[in-house]
């Protein structure tokens, strides 16, 4: 298991990534703050580092068209984007994942405007949560480059076939440098392995016809097919971090967990913040309050089951969510927490803060000030406030 | 050795989009495709946007085509065939495909003119190997006959219906094929199914030529036209002889008008068979039917102006 140690941004690390895995074609358009991923990317195709053929398209609604057309055709497909990116591309992700396509695309997390803002917040991806993908949320380079690796196995899994998203956080991880462990090419090559083409157009001998008109006569039948795709997820996630763990030596699951198992009180957050929070957990450790912390990393397909477990003997649980979901109560993330520990006799009680919108800093004081407000709910039972943004001018 | 373009030789050769799919009778549309499809000798991969076409072509899991086929949204077919176009040189330069392939997009003209414009114009200016067909009749059929930027001038409409104020389509057409021959590609036409030695001889051209093609073809809509279901070739030829819709081709800068109406009929001729222009024989139209006819005169002659001036450009043939 030779690995290089780099100092790199996630960006970087994810680009070193995607040559590895060396896709047959990539259809990309720039935004901030992923426009440095395919920047990198076609430096190594310029210079004859990758066979992969690249559509410099004029919009990301393009990019992710191109995306289906070459996918369909019969090879492994990547793209990147962020925010208004993804949300210009919005029908087309459903058209991805309805024809079963499996694309990789890396998610640079930024926030949707307006107020226009080019900075780190969840609220494209947690737009994009239920169009059919698979998401995996990374809380550092690392996990970035170790999911991009990943997705493209499980992706391309032939119980799946599904695209994936892979989700960083915009600028706090896409341009922050870290020491990360690069694996070899050989290994990254070996453990993607060939792509297994599945009905491509290219076959003029077998000629399919993709994208039909489905009726009220068929479409649900569709639909629950797809969900019961979704259902297989999990395992085939867990089965590819496996091997990946062999190469690697890294371990990973469905979702992190970190001080969680005798944990009263506990932090439900995704990708960056985390980091934050675990620091802040030993020093509450050290205080001697039981705290403990559960980061998801697949994200859709939500592992409900397995997340209500995890969470069900703790008395008090803070979902932060760095997206809100207007009009409903809640932020995104808290709902599916709610979701995984409702039916649940004895469960934490939850509360909600939304936090680090348009790259807002998430800080050490943060995580206290909700962790010490769990520490009294846990004693007192009572909740002073459900819901609330922390970390902004009243 | 190609096929030659003769009734007889192509009877023989099967017809790529089969019988039983769902279109209108008397429908332009089809007959365009199969004549599209039939003038290739190669095999073709095709995209098709969101419409008329695509509706009626494969449902549930019956499909009419019998060439590989993709639909991925209304406005994308170009973006969708240059993903598929890529994947192949991509596969072709790794030796894991050798066959010749042609690649064909079709579109009608609101997804080609109007909402998937842009994804046409970054595909023509990729220099992707493909040939764009637009099957244009002239509004958004699909969902009804609402007016599109290829309605023509006066035309009723669902969304421009002639009223007592409003005289149906006030605007002229968007005059595409020009628009995609600014874009500087190769190969230029437009065709008309009326003229189907002429369409296919096109297409034939379009397909030898590398790079982007595209192809405007007049396609009626007897629905939309408020015309006779079996005037759907009628009405095409009578588009070219009143040359509302000129026969023409420009190959690398050089225009060059291939049929040239040797009687040139009144724009009358056209639009009367045609309910969607019946208001405009009424006196307080007299106008509008007036300009529409000065416009197609005057496009008329820029035209044979044009065909002249860029004569020059020609580059000598070889001998």
């Amino acid at each position: 298991m030779g690995q290089k140690i780099v100092a790199v941004t996630g960006n970087e690390a994810v680009a070193n990534a995607l040559r590895q895995v060396n896709p047959d074609v990539s259809a990309a358009y720039p935004i901030t703050p992923a426009t440095d991923i395919m920047q990198r990317f076609t430096s190594f195709v310029s210079n004859g580092l990758v066979k992969t053929e690249m559509i410099l398209v004029e919009s990301e609604h393009s990019a992710m068209s191109a995306c289906i057309g070459a996918s369909a055709a019969g090879g492994r497909v990547m793209t990147a984007t962020a925010s208004q990116g993804l949300a210009l591309m919005w029908e087309l992700l459903f058209i991805a994942s309805g024809s079963r396509l499996p694309i990789v695309m890396a998610l640079v997390n930024r926030a949707l405007s307006a107020p226009l803002n080019i900075h780190g917040d969840h609220s494209d991806g947690m737009g994009a949560r239920d169009c059919g993908w698979i998401q995996l949320w990374s809380e550092n380079a690392q996990e970035a480059y170790d999911n991009t690796i990943q997705a493209f196995r499980i992706a391309e899994h032939m119980d799946i076939r599904l695209p994936v998203m892979t989700c960083m956080d915009g600028f706090i991880i896409s341009h922050s440098i870290e020491r990360i462990e690069y694996l070899d090419d050989y290994a990254v090559k070996n453990f993607v392995g060939e792509y297994k083409q599945l009905n491509p157009l290219l076959d003029i001998e077998h000629p399919v016809s993709y994208g039909p008109l489905i009726l009220p006569d068929y479409y649900m039948e569709f639909r629950r097919a797809h969900a019961e795709v979704m259902s297989k997820v999990p395992g085939v996630v867990l089965d590819v971090a496996k091997d990946f763990e062999k190469i690697s030596g890294r371990k990973y699951g469905l979702f992190e967990t970190y001080r969680l198992d005798d944990a009263e009180v506990g932090l439900v957050i995704l990708n960056s913040a985390a980091g934050t929070s675990k620091d802040v957990i030993d020093e509450f450790r050290n205080r001697g309050i039981k705290a403990g912390l559960l980061k998801p990393r697949l994200y859709r397909p939500f592992p409900y089951e397995e997340v209500g477990e995890a969470l069900k003997h703790l008395k008090a649980v803070c979902v932060l969510d760095r997206a809100d979901a207007f009009g409903a109560s809640y932020g995104p993330l808290f709902m599916d927490i709610a979701s995984s520990i409702y039916h649940y006799k004895n469960k934490p009680i939850l509360i909600n803060k939304i936090y680090g919108l348009g790259g807002r800093d998430y800080l050490p004081e943060h995580a206290e000030l909700v962790l010490n407000e769990l520490a009294e709910i846990a004693k007192t039972g009572k909740v002073k406030t459900f819901k609330e943004y922390i970390g902004v001018r009243e | 050795m190609a096929t030659p373009l003769s009734l007889k030789e192509l009877s023989k050769k099967e017809l790529l989009l089969t019988a039983g799919h769902r279109m209108c009778s008397g429908c332009g549309a089809p007959p365009v495709v199969k004549m599209v499809l039939l003038a290739s000798d190669y095999p073709v991969v095709a995209s098709n946007a969101t419409g008329c076409l695509e509706v009626s072509t494969c449902i549930s899991e019956y499909t009419a085509w019998k060439i590989p086929w993709i639909h991925n949204a209304f406005e994308n077919a170009a973006a969708t065939l240059s993903g598929v176009e890529t994947m192949y040189r991509s596969l072709k330069k790794q030796g894991k495909i050798d066959k010749e392939i042609k690649f064909i997009a079709f579109g009608g003209d609101g997804g080609t003119y109007d909402i998937g414009f842009q994804s046409l114009s970054g595909a023509m200016e990729r220099g992707h190997d493909m040939l764009y067909i637009c099957y244009d009749n002239g509004a958004y059929m699909n969902t009804g006959i609402q007016r599109s930027s290829a309605t023509p001038l006066g035309a009723d409409t669902t969304t421009c219906p002639a009223g007592s104020v409003v005289p149906g389509k006030l605007q002229e057409r968007k005059d595409l094929t020009k628009i995609m021959a600014a874009h500087g590609i190769p190969y230029v036409a437009q065709a008309s199914p009326s003229h189907w030695s002429d369409l296919m001889k096109k297409v034939r051209k379009a397909l030898e030529i590398k790079g982007p093609k595209f192809m405007n073809i007049i396609s009626p809509c007897n629905r939309g036209w408020r015309s006779a279901a079996n005037d759907a070739i009628l009405l095409s030829r009578l588009a070219v002889e009143t040359c509302y819709w000129p026969l023409y081709e420009i190959e690398n800068g050089v225009t060059r008008v291939t049929v040239k109406p040797k009687e040139k009929k009144p724009l009358v001729d056209f639009l009367k068979p045609q309910g969607r222009f019946k208001h405009l024989f009424a006196p307080e139209n007299e106008w509008l039917l007036k300009k529409a006819q000065d416009d197609v005169n005057a496009y008329w002659e820029r035209l044979l102006k044009e065909e002249e001036f860029t004569k020059s450009e020609e580059v000598p043939k070889e001998q």
